[in-house]
């Protein structure tokens, strides 16, 4: 590890909350149907919309209104792009004249797509045409992600309100989450892309003579468009295969760390936009300060680990000092390696600049452990924050009774109702990771698709099933996944990841609205401050600890004690 | 405090009782009602087939019947835990039935006759029953007065301390049960039969049978539930994991491995510590109608606490002699010793002690020989003394007024320091007493309420942790706020009407705060029913017994802020053994999972932090420690987790340091033990 690595993650991070302060304070009023910056430009354009759909939006929805309204979106948003990348063969804008999908591809794609997972079991330059990464994909990527704003901001107001019934328009604040967040954001930070070399054009690809005097064809497309809003939107789903590795989708240093800021302003500034919606900034320091320490505790480790290297590269003759370089660019190097992968994966992002597979076990095991956590560090945009709260509805639950009083959280007694709810919600993450993970690995259809035996093999299946539960999308690498088995049981992952845990995160929603809202005192349960954050990030790491170390002893802990006894996989 | 001694923890006859219990417990219909101590009852089931099987076929037994035998016990623990406090509890009730009948009434054969009387328990009465009630006499049960006048001291009910006329007739014809006639004697119709059922109920509470769980204690099953079931799914897919891995488990010790992380200590405690709850509360004399009531008083933010009684003493007493010009302090404390030697009411007796405390002035044992003593009535309005040579009266200022008028036949000047201090004395909220002798005024003594020596501290106590004091009176603004200041509470209601009370609570819990109070009037009844906890007294009308949702025995207002500790005890003792349960898991992993895999990857032996010494002995010494902690905790279910009165976060950060870090330290060093031992005995 370097003073220069260190600095440049903590640049980073430090550009992210600077800029994720206003823009917390803008959503806040944004998600308040008050006038802001962008009304005099934007507003016009939301009125149109909201009359063109015949939506009024001071009509607000119950919990139960505002969850159904959310699946039938969803519903609706699937089977487009199903049906669009089933017939993209006969379609315009298909320059390279790529054939429609496979059904359990189709399937896999869609459910990816729209569930802000974006786990790519398809190679996009070899597989996509233009419309269906622009009408398709890009689209998925911006009502996705402003599907999980709205969902969080809903949970948000259900805290905020004493005795209400409504939580909120869905139409309305998806309408003003893409409008007035997302697309602005896209589209100034695409056009900084593509003045860092990333290409948008129309053109299928471009003949190159190398320096060697052959001819290159090289892969071009609306890339900037996407990977803006793939990032801005915490999607993940790169316009190449290799994702932000590919020199057009992340050409320089600069592009990565600009990437990185992308990835993480949204997520980061609902945290802040929740402590205005709710009146007590202390409680998103609170939140954002457990979010950021056991994010940086996993770059830190993740990025020790690297550069720590292994015995085996040391014993076959490579300078220990550079640590473990395999699957990481040389452009990027290992700090900024480290810290992308910890944060697309503590995000729920999904792109990587790494080949996460090719990290020492350890450091590999610290993007797994991320998503295992529950996607809550700082978790993708919404789904992070909802998330988030479940957790610190349980945690006060659990120690909320050390003060002698019945818990609550933000003045909400927390009841038999909500800890049902949250068991539920919780109990989605282990079933569906460790339960098809165990199916997996003893079941020959699956395990022909490994790419490596032993504990390393045991970590692909993990990865996977934690990325698409996890909503995160991004792949370990070594694992063949575009096989029915693989692409079904990925996409009923991604599926409950997303759904299974919205609908009883709704119902907490609809039964805290409902509630009076207490006032604190000196014998309330404090939920801010370094010792609720504390116990927050105990509860987090004792709970996904818990669940997953079994498993993990078995995968990447067994492969790096094995490791440093000089053994591979 | 008026709390009886705890139970000893293992009193030998409890425990006989208890650990028969604890094997009828054991059938599985009634421990469904406990989710985690069921999954572990079911699993040693499945653990005992296996060693049935092992038997069978000749297998090694020594391992699995060791481990069949502590998950047994494990379920037993639980089983006894549970029945030990109900058996503490029972004892409580039981005790508690032979000591509520204190009150006698006389009730009268013949409602005429005030010599018929047949004394009877006041929880006997009917509706319908006569009773004669004389000086002194509690009034046995709300009712109508058919015969007679008295003044009655109804502090009880309304707070006020100065008696009240009560007589057969027009609209003061209705008496309160507990309340109680000063002077004169009435017979009383009752008109509401004394309720009973409260202690069955109580009993009811502490008896698992009939127990219902609390909503807070519904909530906990559930997260415990939903643990159980997240170790289900990390154990059962372990199958497939380990089998992918070459490192194939046994199912027993996958069993043990789930009863060890799932929640068994919190899981097998719960019930334990909600009865040991509420038999706390029956020690102090407190019957709660619902265990929700008991939650909800841990989480109250604002007391409604009447004045009298409760931040002052129920009397009010003499504070200082202002005497008539020519005439010094001292003689006339002199004269009002002899007007109240015989005097036998809080006030007189006030007056006694502050003159023997003020001026040294010697009471003799008995009154001077040939005195006569007037006792205070309701018609006069004045108490006093006849001598041989002169007459002495105490008393209201218009009944003085009038005394010294008609003594000395004609109207006499009234001194100026005399009407100074009335004046003076009702302006700073206290009560003006006169004093004459024969035709001349001799003085003024003020009686006032005192506040309570300790009772400041107990306010900043409760504001320490948050909660708001409110003192209810019937005394105009000005007395009320002379005493509020002096007590210290943080609001006060003065002239309080029972609407005023009832609207003071609305208001508090529309800005979201939970309120408690305690009132044993019939007007209270709504205030009660609307508060969040409603503490009626015993000697309170039926109605405020019903609306309300605790009943104190002891009918002693103070008794509120005690309930509060109460109900917070009960929360954090809950909270700090379900921190400690799950705090627990943590080491029991990093004994069972390098011994489940160590065979199949040796280079795991890292994560066998503890160093034991073999697989089996770790495993083992995990289960063990897992079933053990169950008995040591206990005592400290049964009792309560040390309770003081700081503020949230103090407490919490106490808390979390003992429970929370205590319980990922502490199974560290209890299995390494009992590891060494099990290594010792070569049990494994």
């Amino acid at each position: 590890m370097t003073v220069v690595g260190w600095l440049q993650i903590l640049v980073i991070l430090a550009a992210v909350v600077a800029f994720a302060m206003p823009l917390g304070a803008f959503m806040s009023k944004v998600f308040q149907g008050e006038r802001n910056v962008l009304t005099p430009v934007l507003g016009p354009v939301e009125r149109s919309f909201h009359r063109l759909a015949g939506i009024d939006p001071g009509k607000e929805q119950s919990w139960l209104g505002y969850a159904l309204a959310m699946l039938a979106f969803n519903a609706a948003g699937f089977l487009i792009l199903y049906l669009l990348l089933r017939a993209q063969g006969l379609l315009p804008f298909n320059p390279q004249g790529f054939a429609g999908l496979s059904p359990d591809l189709a399937f896999n794609t869609a459910v990816s797509f729209v569930t802000n997972t974006n786990w790519q079991a398809y190679g996009g330059e070899t597989t996509m045409s233009h419309l269906s990464q622009m009408a398709g994909l890009t689209v998925q990527n911006f009502l996705s992600a402003a599907t999980g704003i709205a969902l969080a901001v809903a949970l948000v107001r259900a805290f905020a309100r004493s005795g209400a019934q409504t939580v909120g328009n869905f139409f309305t604040d998806v309408i003003r989450a893409t409008l007035y967040v997302l697309l602005p954001l896209a589209v100034v930070t695409g056009l900084a892309q593509v003045a860092m070399g990333t290409p948008q054009t129309l053109e299928a690809s471009a003949t190159v003579e190398t320096l060697e005097g052959g001819e290159q064809t090289l892969a071009l497309g609306p890339v900037a468009s996407q990977i803006a809003i793939k990032q801005i939107g915490t999607n993940g789903g790169g316009f190449f295969n290799v994702n932000a590795a590919h020199p057009y989708e992340n050409p320089s240093p600069l592009s990565n760390a600009l990437t990185i800021w992308q990835m993480l302003v949204v997520s980061i500034a609902l945290v802040f936009a929740f402590g205005r919606l709710i009146g007590d900034k202390r409680q998103a320091v609170a939140i954002l300060s457990v979010m950021a320490l056991l994010l940086v505790a996993g770059i830190g480790v993740a990025y020790w680990a690297e550069a720590a290297g292994t015995p085996i590269l040391a014993s076959a003759g490579l300078d220990p000092a550079g640590g473990n370089m395999e699957g990481k660019e040389v452009r990027f190097g290992l700090a900024a390696s480290a810290m992308f992968a910890a944060v697309t994966t503590g995000l729920s992002d999904g792109a990587v600049n790494s080949m996460h597979g090719s990290f020492t076990p350890l450091g590999g095991m610290v993007p797994m452990v991320l998503i295992m956590l529950g996607e809550i560090l700082p978790g993708g945009v919404g789904a992070g924050l909802y998330g988030m709260l479940l957790i610190a509805i349980i945690t006060v639950f659990v120690a909320g009774l050390m003060v002698g009083r019945t818990p609550e959280y933000l003045g909400k007694k927390i009841e038999a109702k909500e800890m049902k709810m949250a068991i539920l919600a919780i109990l989605i993450l282990p079933t569906a990771i460790l339960g098809f993970s165990a199916v997996s690995a003893v079941l020959p259809a699956a395990l022909s698709g490994l790419g490596n035996a032993g504990p390393h093999g045991l970590s692909e299946i993990y990865y996977a099933y934690s990325s698409a539960t996890g909503n995160n999308g991004s792949a370990f690498g070594g694992l063949a996944a575009n096989s029915p088995w693989w692409n079904t049981t990925l996409g009923l992952a991604m599926l409950l990841g997303r759904f299974a845990y919205i609908v009883p995160m709704m119902a907490i929603a609809g039964s805290l609205v409902a509630k009076p809202k207490l006032a604190p005192s000196a014998g309330t349960f404090p939920t801010h401050g370094p010792l609720f954050a504390g116990l927050l990030a105990g509860i987090i790491l004792i709970l996904g600890g818990l669940q997953f170390f079994p498993a993990l002893a078995l995968g990447p802990i067994a492969e790096q004690v094995q490791m440093l006894g000089g053994k591979t996989f | 405090m008026a709390a009886k001694a705890a139970t000893s923890t293992f009193q030998p006859d409890l425990v006989g009782r208890a650990t028969v219990d604890a094997f009828k417990k054991l059938n599985p219909a009634a421990l469904m009602r406990s989710p985690v101590i069921f999954v572990t009852e079911i699993v040693a089931m499945v653990v005992t087939i296996l060693f049935v099987r092992d038997v069978v076929a000749g297998n090694p037994l020594l391992f699995t019947g060791q481990i069949m035998a502590w998950l047994w016990f494990t379920v037993l623990f639980a089983n006894f835990a549970e029945a030990i406090a109900e058996g503490r509890g029972r004892a409580q009730a039981a005790s508690l039935r032979q000591a509520r009948t204190d009150t006698v009434a006389k009730r009268l054969a013949d409602r005429t006759d005030r010599s018929s009387v047949r004394p009877i328990s006041a929880l006997d009465l009917k509706i319908g029953d006569h009773v004669l009630v004389e000086t002194g006499d509690l009034v046995p049960g709300d009712g109508e007065i058919v015969e007679g006048i008295a003044s009655v001291n109804e502090a009880a009910v309304t707070g006020e301390s100065a008696p009240v006329i009560r007589e057969a007739g027009g609209d003061r014809s209705a008496v309160t049960g507990g309340t109680t006639v000063v002077s004169d004697w009435l017979i009383v119709r009752i008109t509401a039969a004394p309720g009973s059922s409260f202690l069955d109920r109580m009993i009811a509470l502490v008896e698992g049978a009939e127990r219902q769980k609390t909503p807070n204690e519904l909530a906990l099953t559930i997260l415990l539930v939903g643990m159980t079931l997240i170790f289900l799914i990390a154990v059962v897919t372990l199958t497939g994991l380990s089998a992918y891995a070459g490192a194939a488990v046994s199912v027993p010790i996958l069993i043990a491995l789930l009863v060890t992380l799932i929640p068994t200590t919190i899981g097998g405690l719960l019930s334990a510590i909600g009865i040991a709850g509420m038999d706390r509360l029956i020690r102090h004399n407190v019957l709660a109608m619902s265990g929700k009531a008991v939650e909800a008083s841990g989480d109250v933010d604002t007391l409604l606490l009447d004045k009298t009684g409760t931040i002052t003493f129920g009397n009010r007493m003499a504070s200082e002699f202002v005497a008539v010009e020519g005439m010094s302090a001292v003689e006339m404390a002199e004269i009002a010793v002899e007007a109240s030697l015989a005097d036998e009411t809080a006030e007189g007796r006030s007056i006694l002690v502050l003159a023997r405390d003020r001026f040294g002035i010697a009471l003799p044992d008995a009154p001077r020989p040939g005195a006569t003593f007037i006792p205070f009535s309701a018609a006069t309005r004045l108490s006093g003394v006849d001598l041989t040579s002169k007459t002495i009266r105490k008393g209201s200022i218009d009944a003085i007024r009038k005394f010294v008028r008609e003594t000395a036949g004609h109207e006499v000047a009234e001194p100026r320091a005399f009407t100074q201090a009335v004046e003076r004395i009702a302006r700073s909220g206290g009560t003006p007493l006169g004093l004459a002798e024969n035709g001349r005024f001799i003085g003024v003594i003020h009686l006032k309420d005192v506040v309570k020596p300790d009772i400041k501290e107990r306010f900043a106590e409760l504001r320490r942790m948050g909660i708001r004091t409110v003192m209810v009176t019937g005394d105009n603004p000005v007395t009320a706020a002379a005493i509020a200041s002096e007590a210290g509470v943080d609001d006060f209601i003065a002239e309080a009407t029972p609407q005023d009370k009832l609207n003071y609570i609305r208001n508090e819990q529309r800005q979201g705060r939970l309120v408690a109070m305690c009132g044993d009037g019939t007007n209270d009844a709504p205030a009660l029913a609307q508060a969040d906890v409603g503490v009626a007294m015993q000697t309170g009308t039926q109605a405020a017994r019903e609306a309300g949702n605790m009943v104190d025995l002891d009918s002693d207002p103070t008794k509120l802020i005690e309930i509060v500790g109460i109900g917070k005890q009960l929360l954090m003792t809950r909270g700090s053994l379900t921190t400690f349960s799950i705090a627990n898991d943590v080491a029991k992993y990093f004994a069972i999972i390098p011994a489940l895999f160590i065979a199949a990857i040796p280079e795991l032996d890292v994560l066998n932090v503890m160093g034991l010494s073999t697989p089996e002995s770790a495993i083992l010494s995990a289960v063990i420690f897992n079933a053990l902690v169950i008995v040591a905790l206990i005592p400290l279910a049964l009792t309560g987790v040390p309770y003081r009165a700081l503020d949230a976060a103090t407490v919490l950060r106490r808390n979390l340091l003992v429970y929370g870090l205590g319980g990922i330290l502490v199974p560290f060093i209890g299995i390494k033990l009992i590891d060494v031992v099990v290594s010792f005995l070569s049990l494994a």
